[in-house]
């Protein structure tokens, strides 16, 4: 068994919202709302790394578990904008928080990096203990701030989240996981070391509507579950249109899916646990209901988590 | 009423706009389709035509156009 202790976000200092950012990528700001749903989105600052964004992360996830690095068995860090090609920023991580030995893996996997993460975590939580997710993007710096890059640029900003799961102890069971994997796409969502981000719009929404239902209906199937019994579904947030799309392919009201899309953008892997972690400060309670989580992403990748409800929680 | 009139009839449902366009216009570049009407597109042929389109087949350019739909659709009953 494994169990979701809580999770941490960061976000860099710097908002940059649709009066600053449609002169760049010669756009009206209020078409740029309209065509997005983004109000404002974050840029990470000149001396920040994608590490050290995930390295922040980590030290928030930490704090609000009240945990300390030393009980961390395992760190597991997504990432699709690595400064690197390698090492990946898994290690730098575990350095920025004082660990020493402790294996850190890298999920090159951008968007469903976060998804994959915790599924792995669930699975590997009983040999090494407290496993700390991480997921971090600086997209900024990937796509192409001109009007040239308008379409893709709109849609992306930065950020990082982190989950702590646990072999003992948490406020929700991961119970189950749906993950799969389809490189017949592989070119319609791409990132070369030389180019900016490419992204063929029209055949990743076209997949990501029929596969994320599909991963969530399967997921809830099999566990014998109605999607109006579960409490909480926490998606990648990528796009508003998608989300809402994915509500009513599963059935489920649109209130039950969290979305901050509007102050981030799409944040990419982080944007799972950044949700993830303002979902829970919300909802600071004991959880009662399923919660599901879902991503979808380069590769093509995608697949949906349920973490269930605790008997007698002791986080 | 032919498949080409139903695939129309589609169309013009899941873009919300009174066009007819003509079989061989693009769809995308006049305007009618976008990402998402695209997706509802597919689904709405699935149910009009009880076909299955396999994910292999979730291209875009297979549904640009009402003749390249009505070639799809036939291929596929």
């Amino acid at each position: 068994m494994a169990f979701l202790r809580g999770f941490g976000r960061y976000l860099p200092a710097r908002v940059v919202d649709n009066r600053e950012l449609a002169p760049m990528v010669g756009a009206d700001p209020a078409w740029l709302l309209h065509a997005t749903g983004i109000e404002e989105r974050r840029f990470a600052a000149d001396g920040e790394t994608v590490s050290s964004l995930g390295t922040e992360a980590a030290r928030d996830c930490l704090k609000r578990c009240g945990a300390a690095a030393a009980e961390i068995g395992l760190v597991i860090a997504a990432s699709g904008s690595g400064e690197y090609r390698f090492p990946g920023p898994a290690t730098a991580i575990a350095r920025g928080l004082g660990m020493q030995g402790v294996p850190a893996i890298d999920l090159p996997m951008a968007s469903a990096g976060s998804l994959f993460g915790l599924s792995l975590a669930g699975s590997l939580a009983h040999q090494y203990g407290n496993v700390l997710v991480v997921a971090s993007e600086i997209m900024s710096r990937v796509v192409r701030l001109e009007p040239p890059g308008r379409d893709t640029a709109i849609l992306f900003g930065d950020g990082a989240g982190a989950a702590l799961v646990s072999a003992n102890e948490g406020f929700a069971e991961i119970r189950d996981s749906v993950l799969v994997s389809d490189g017949e796409f592989a070119e319609a969502l791409r990132l070369y070391w030389d180019a900016p981000l490419y992204m063929d719009g029209r055949t990743v929404i076209l997949h990501a509507s029929r596969k994320m239902p599909r991963a969530i209906l399967q997921l809830l199937e099999r566990n014998r579950l109605q999607p109006g019994e579960v409490g909480a579904y926490i998606l990648h947030q990528a796009n508003l249109n998608l989300i809402t799309r994915v509500a009513h392919a599963v059935g489920a009201p649109e209130s039950r899916f969290f979305c901050n899309l509007a102050r981030y953008g799409n944040t990419s892997s982080a944007s799972l646990l950044i949700a993830a972690a303002e979902w829970r400060a919300l909802n600071p309670d004991r959880v009662v209901q399923p919660l599901v989580f879902a991503a979808f992403g380069a590769g093509l990748n995608w697949g949906a988590v349920l973490a269930m409800p605790v008997e007698s929680p002791n986080s | 009423m032919d498949n080409k009139a139903r695939i129309a009839r589609i169309v013009k449902g899941v873009a919300a706009e009174p066009v007819d366009p003509a079989p061989g216009d693009s769809l995308f570049e006049s305007g009618l389709l976008d990402s998402f009407s695209l997706a509802d597109l597919v689904t709405e042929l699935e149910k009009e035509f009880a076909i299955k389109v396999p994910d292999s087949d979730l291209v875009p350019r297979k549904f640009d156009s009402i003749d390249r739909i009505d070639s799809y659709v036939a291929a596929r009953s």
